[in-house]
């Protein structure tokens, strides 16, 4: 908010104060929506905008460096990495999306919404996990080797398969999301119609069903590559060098803010180019489109070995990307928990868990009030707001470097300016605090909650706020009065969505942290990283813990759309 | 800029534009005392979008409305909504589901003394008898009264202009025209001038002091009841109003006539003659030149379809007691008293 001295004074005369105040206060109110608007837009575009302008004047030794050593691997290791996960995610997604919606099964029901639970494995868990079960020195290996020989050939798990294979397990389930909700809302009456017209399942499912799904289908598999690219800390364990990875090492190790600011750009190249091949995929169609609201398909019912074949492959899917880590991170955690290492660790697990539920915490309550600002703005502002809600939700289609090396740009450019009037800031604020680090979550989180907030003031109708005005009340007030209480439960859903990515988040903090902040994400890759896996159990399941929240929200939803489903199915009949 | 002090509302050259197309088209308007303005016409015609410039939900791109004798919109000055001092009734209630009806009807209240904050809602609810439904929540209440209880919230601030936007559209037909008597009592009872859009034109006549008829965002004639209905200005108004047969008008020797006989035409060139289905009278003759081509009951008459002699045809009621079947053949003639009304012919 402006401070009151900026603002025109307004001669008062006596006795008419009141009428004053009220002209005053209309005053700010007609401004401020937009102008609040914009300030986010400014603040969360701020960053990716430094970092772009960074490529302008480029340090050409730093990259002609690289480009002599690490550089050509690490562009190809990036390119087939993304098409390597976008692939088995597209290829798992929907096969297991149309398993689920257009048959079946023994448990059929249950896998429909089980089959997100991968979602709450973080990628840097799941691949540590893998690797100490799987890898050479790893209790499966070694029973191989016991068994057929020491030279006996085994896959090699640390490997890019190894990586595809991990990140698909795990990323697959944003595809099946967008595919089963585009099979259940919009496919349904078209597949029927197809079938009624003659065509078999196959032929109605490649005709008819897959160019309705291409614009879900698109959306998901570009989520899955942002995913992949804002990581890395999964391909480190597996010895594939992204460009992710570039970013991480030159900052690290050398602090060339420059240097790792360039090389950040190319990630967001790639990000830009995932944007594009989204759009272009996608077409003229828009996801979420539908020609009204059609029926769910009919599923089918499998029998026998097909019906088995149908129960082990959703099984197969969610042990290995959910339940069988999990397991094992247990197993670990219990054992641990016994033997002597342990207690050191147990007694700073408090401490990190504070750092990460404190870091969320800010971060959660920073994007909800930024949320509510854009989200209302919109509602009471001129036409202009609705491209700044848009322009503040851009960060989470950057990822992880970039907004952090954005924010270690924008940091150093406010502290050279202050600087110039005299007023530096501490040293640590542009490298590494705990401020930067919010700034920079914030950046890239405030998307979800901008968009949980949108859709709670979309359930309130326009008229009732025009209402509302009509009654009197400054639109301040309105937000206070109607709008937050009937849109709460968004904004607690805006709130626990970011406070779940920040927890799991890794790249920004490993990037940004102040020296002696560790978070459970950060302690989990430490540990990891040294090989200590089975210490690396207990912050593993917070994360895990915390992260199951919002899937499980996730998954009563879908259960509760398919109860009601199958309701209508039994009134209509 | 000072208008009138007994108008209560007056709206000039009033244009809004979205991209190419006018929603209005300069409009002019004007409304006094404590009448009630219904605007109708067909959808699309932009009269929600000038209910909506009145309640200042949008701005105009053009002209000027004061609403009691105070510009609140024009180009140097734009008054936000909740300065307006309007009431706003919509085809949903919009009562705010997380308070109580009392709470809804006090939020409009502005007044520190509690006591006389629960007179007013106690008055309000009173003028649109929900008196005993103060505790109740907007989803304990039927369709009828949530729209009441949204009539009594925006009444309660004592608006100087009421805008209500197709109120009773939610509602079945004779709950329909239960409520309109009701919002129409509780407006006259507390002296409140008001706007108040729909698409029926049986409601507009029935809840009208005057009517504005609109099409493609212009007003076509603004009049009290009886005139848009029995005089419309073109041959639009007359047929959006209600069903209507219009007649050639020849020029003969003896002055202008029709097949009906002869008019009297203020239009010298280009107007036909219209007939509402009560003007005509059908009287079965085997000798006569019209037939009756169809008939339809409609409870209370029976309209038949009558085509003359030369092809054209006209509506002509019959009393439920009297029907004639389709075939029969006839005359028809001028109902005694009623008279052709010449009408511009433009589509």
């Amino acid at each position: 908010m402006p401070a009151p001295d900026m603002l025109p004074r307004v001669a008062q005369p006596s006795g008419e104060a009141k009428v004053v105040s009220i002209g005053l206060a209309d005053r700010i109110s007609n401004w401020s929506w937009p102008t609040l608007s914009w300030l986010s837009a400014f603040l969360i575009v701020t960053p990716v905008a430094f970092l772009a302008t960074s490529i302008i004047s480029p340090s050409t030794e730093v990259w002609r460096q690289q480009w002599d050593t690490r550089l050509p691997g690490e562009l190809a290791n990036t390119i087939i990495l993304l098409i390597g996960v976008s692939v088995g995610s597209l290829v798992l997604g929907c096969s297991l999306a149309w398993l689920t919606s257009a048959y079946r099964f023994p448990g059929s029901k249950l896998f429909g919404w089980l089959l997100i639970a991968p979602l709450a494995m973080p990628t840097y868990v799941l691949g540590f996990v893998t690797l100490s079960v799987l890898g050479f020195t790893g209790p499966i290996q070694g029973w191989w080797r016991a068994q057929f020989g020491a030279e006996a050939w085994f896959p090699d798990i640390r490997s890019m398969g190894g990586a595809i294979v991990v990140f698909t397990m795990v990323l697959y389930p944003y595809v099946y999301l967008l595919a089963r909700a585009a099979l259940r809302d919009q496919a349904g009456g078209a597949y029927s119609v197809a079938r009624s017209l003659g065509a078999g399942p196959v032929e109605a499912a490649r005709r008819v069903v897959l160019p309705q799904l291409r614009p879900a289908i698109a959306a998901g598999t570009a989520i899955v590559m942002m995913e992949t690219l804002t990581d890395f800390a999964t391909v480190q364990y597996f010895d594939v060098n992204t460009i992710s990875v570039g970013v991480f090492r030159i900052w690290r190790h050398t602090f060339d803010r420059d240097a790792a600011s360039e090389f950040a750009t190319l990630v967001l190249a790639f990000a830009l180019v995932v944007i594009g091949l989204e759009r272009v995929l996608r077409g003229r169609a828009r996801f979420g489109e539908a020609g009204g609201k059609a029926a769910g398909i009919m599923p089918r019912a499998l029998h026998g070995g097909r019906a088995a074949a149908a129960t082990i492959a959703c099984t197969s899917a969610l042990a290995v990307g959910f339940f069988l880590p999990t397991a094992q991170l247990i197993v670990w955690a219990i054992q641990r928990a016994g033997s002597d290492n342990a207690t050191p660790v147990t007694e700073r697990f408090w401490e990190f868990l504070q750092n990460s539920l404190l870091l969320a915490g800010v971060t959660a309550t920073v994007c909800v009030v930024v949320a509510v600002v854009v989200a209302n703005a919109a509602r009471f502002g001129n036409r202009s707001t609705s491209l700044a809600t848009r322009l503040t939700s851009v960060g989470y289609a950057v990822p992880g470097p970039v907004v952090a090396m954005g924010v270690v740009l924008a940091l150093a450019a406010i502290n050279e300016a202050l600087g110039s009037v005299g007023l530096g800031l501490p040293g640590v604020v542009a490298t590494g605090s705990f401020i930067a680090l919010v700034y920079a979550y914030s950046v890239r989180f405030v998307a979800p909650a901008i968009s949980s907030v949108e859709s709670g003031l979309a359930q309130i109708p326009m008229e009732m706020t025009a209402s509302a005005r009509s009654l009197g009340l400054r639109p301040a007030r309105i937000v206070a009065r109607i709008h937050l209480p009937l849109a709460k439960t968004s904004l607690l859903t805006g709130a626990v969505l970011v406070i779940v990515d920040s927890v799991k988040e890794l790249p920004i903090v490993l990037l940004l942290r102040p020296f002696g902040l560790d978070t459970l994400s950060v302690w989990t890759y430490n540990l990891a990283t040294e090989s200590r896996f089975e210490q690396a159990a207990l912050p593993a399941l917070a994360i895990v813990a915390v992260t199951l929240i919002p899937v499980a929200l996730l998954s009563r939803q879908l259960a509760d759309s398919s109860v009601q489903t199958d309701l209508s199915d039994s009134v209509s009949k | 800029m000072s208008a009138p002090l007994d108008l209560a509302l007056e709206v000039s050259g009033a244009v809004k534009r979205y991209g190419d197309t006018s929603a209005i088209a300069n409009v002019d308007l004007a409304l006094s005392g404590n009448d009630i303005l219904a605007l109708v016409g067909p959808s699309g015609c932009g009269k929600t979008t000038l209910l909506r410039s009145i309640a200042g939900l949008h701005r105009l791109d053009e002209g000027f409305i004061n609403i009691g004798g105070k510009t609140v919109d024009d180009s140097r000055r734009f008054l936000a909504p909740e300065r307006r001092n309007v009431g706003l009734v919509f085809q949903d209630s919009m009562l705010f589901p997380h308070l109580s009806v009392a709470a809804n009807v006090a939020f409009g209240i502005r007044n520190h003394d509690r006591s006389e904050v629960k007179r007013q809602v106690a008055e309000a609810l009173e003028v649109v008898e929900l008196h005993n439904h103060h505790t109740r929540f907007p989803h304990e209440l039927s369709g009828g009264e949530r729209q009441r209880a949204a009539l009594a919230r925006a009444l309660a601030p004592r608006p100087s202009l009421m805008l209500l936007d197709e109120p009773f559209a939610s509602l079945d037909a004779n709950l329909r025209i239960q409520l309109r008597r009701h919002v129409v009592g509780a407006l006259k009872a507390t002296n409140t001038p008001a706007v108040f859009v729909t698409h029926d034109q049986g409601e507009a006549m029935a809840t009208g002091d005057q009517i504005a008829v609109m099409r493609r965002g212009r007003i076509e004639q603004l009049d009290i009841p009886y005139g848009v209905f029995h005089q419309p200005v073109n041959r639009f108004v007359a047929s959006f109003m209600g069903q209507a047969a219009f007649l050639a008008i020849s020029n003969a020797a003896n002055g202008p006539s029709t097949a009906l006989g002869p008019i009297e035409t203020q239009y010298p060139n280009s107007s036909v003659a219209m007939l509402r289905p009560d003007d005509v009278v059908f009287i079965p003759d085997e000798h006569g030149s019209a037939i009756v081509q169809h008939t339809e009951f409609r409870g209370l008459t029976w309209w038949c379809t009558v085509e003359l002699a030369h092809g054209e045809q006209v509506l002509s009621t019959r009393s439920h007691i009297d029907p004639v079947p389709v075939g029969t053949q006839g005359r028809v003639e001028l109902t005694p008293g009623h008279r052709q009304v010449p009408i511009a012919n433009e589509q």
